[in-house]
């Protein structure tokens, strides 16, 4: 193919097929791909990550911060920030009214 | 006091050392006084894409081990007046420095020189580490592909542990009519994914493979479009502000199609 990028095959895959170029694709998983590999914390960042929940989530509700679980999980074209918090009792809050 | 700016990657091939030696004669030509340093320790490179192998006495290797001289170590370009280049070992591999040494090297070279750019190999290993140690700056290069964006990715998180934060970006080989042809990734489409400032884009260009053939750096080739995109980027790291370059090809064919709306 001519680096011009003007070939008879070219023209006729864009008049007929009128499929969108690879670039769409490689965008699309590359940004998947990315969010499994920046989503690949150190072990400081994920503790410290679950601190700073813990002490937010505090603020409302009592939890078992020994079974407090945090951790990605990985699906097919999705990844998600899954947290386990066991709640042992929930603040009684000052209705305002 | 200059300024020492690491050149890295993560993957191989994408063009680092063609970069380092590019911008290091782009900016020997504008009077900035160079040194280029090979820290791909065991595969050397730099030498013979400069065409300076044939003048090598010492290496990197023989300097932190205080067996050569720094100064007699750098072999000095004949054809620009202030570009030299201290050579990676051929024979030892990457443990052969510490990272403390590579910082001491980088520091001596900046009381001589204006700008120092370290030539990093591939990888994330001893290698990586060594060659940013020294480092005030970082440029990361990559290609439009998925998997140098993605290793490219991956070296702007670990430049940040190296303390070494907001690299610049270089997106080398780029091929418009593929961009064209929506069968590659745009500059904006990279930007968008990594986050990073851009400082440059070269166009995919057969006259890289021709010079580096001849040992020529292609920065000082007036009719290389891939230098042309060189010596602007050497001129936007002095603080020129330069825009980017039309990658749109000239010729009658491209002329042609731009007069029938082909062209973004």
């Amino acid at each position: 193919m001519s680096r011009s990028g003007w070939s008879l095959s070219d023209f006729i895959s864009r008049v007929f097929a009128r499929e969108e170029g690879s670039r769409a694709v490689a965008k699309d998983r590359l940004r998947l791909v990315l969010i499994h590999d920046r989503a690949d914390m150190a072990p400081e960042m994920m503790e410290a990550l679950k601190n700073d929940m813990l002490r937010v989530i505090s603020e409302y509700m009592d939890i078992d911060s020994e079974g407090f679980k945090v951790d990605f999980e990985r699906h097919e074209d999705a990844m998600a920030l899954v947290a386990n918090i066991p709640i042992r009792a929930v603040k009684r809050h000052g209705i305002t009214t | 006091m200059g300024e020492a700016i690491v050149i890295t990657s993560g993957k191989g091939g994408v063009g680092k050392t063609t970069t380092t030696a590019n911008l290091g004669a782009a900016l020997a030509t504008m009077g900035q006084r160079v040194a280029l340093v090979d820290a791909d320790i065991g595969l050397r490179n730099l030498d013979v894409v400069l065409g300076l192998e044939n003048r090598i006495v010492y290496d990197l290797v023989d300097v932190v081990e205080g067996f050569a001289k720094l100064k007699t170590s750098l072999i000095k370009d004949k054809r620009f007046e202030n570009l030299y280049l201290l050579p990676a070992a051929q024979t030892k591999d990457k443990t052969a420095v510490s990272p403390d040494q590579m910082r001491q090297l980088v520091s001596d070279l900046k009381q001589d020189f204006d700008i120092i750019l370290i030539d990093c190999p591939a990888g994330i290993e001893q290698g990586f580490r060594n060659a940013v140690a020294g480092a005030d700056k970082a440029i990361v290069v990559c290609t439009p592909e998925v998997s140098s964006v993605r290793d490219a990715d991956r070296i702007v998180g670990l430049l940040e542990a190296h303390e070494l934060r907001q690299p610049l970006l270089i997106i080398n080989r780029i091929r418009p009519a593929m961009v064209r042809r929506g069968d590659m990734m745009d500059i904006d489409d990279i930007i968008e994914i990594l986050a990073i400032e851009l400082l440059g884009v070269v166009p995919d260009d057969d006259a890289i493979v021709v010079s580096t053939n001849r040992g020529e750096p292609a920065s000082v080739n007036q009719n290389s479009r891939a230098g042309e995109a060189y010596r602007n980027i050497a001129r936007r790291l002095l603080g020129e502000q330069v825009p980017l370059m039309n990658l749109e090809e000239a010729g009658l064919l491209n002329r042609l199609r731009r007069m029938m709306g082909r062209s973004r």
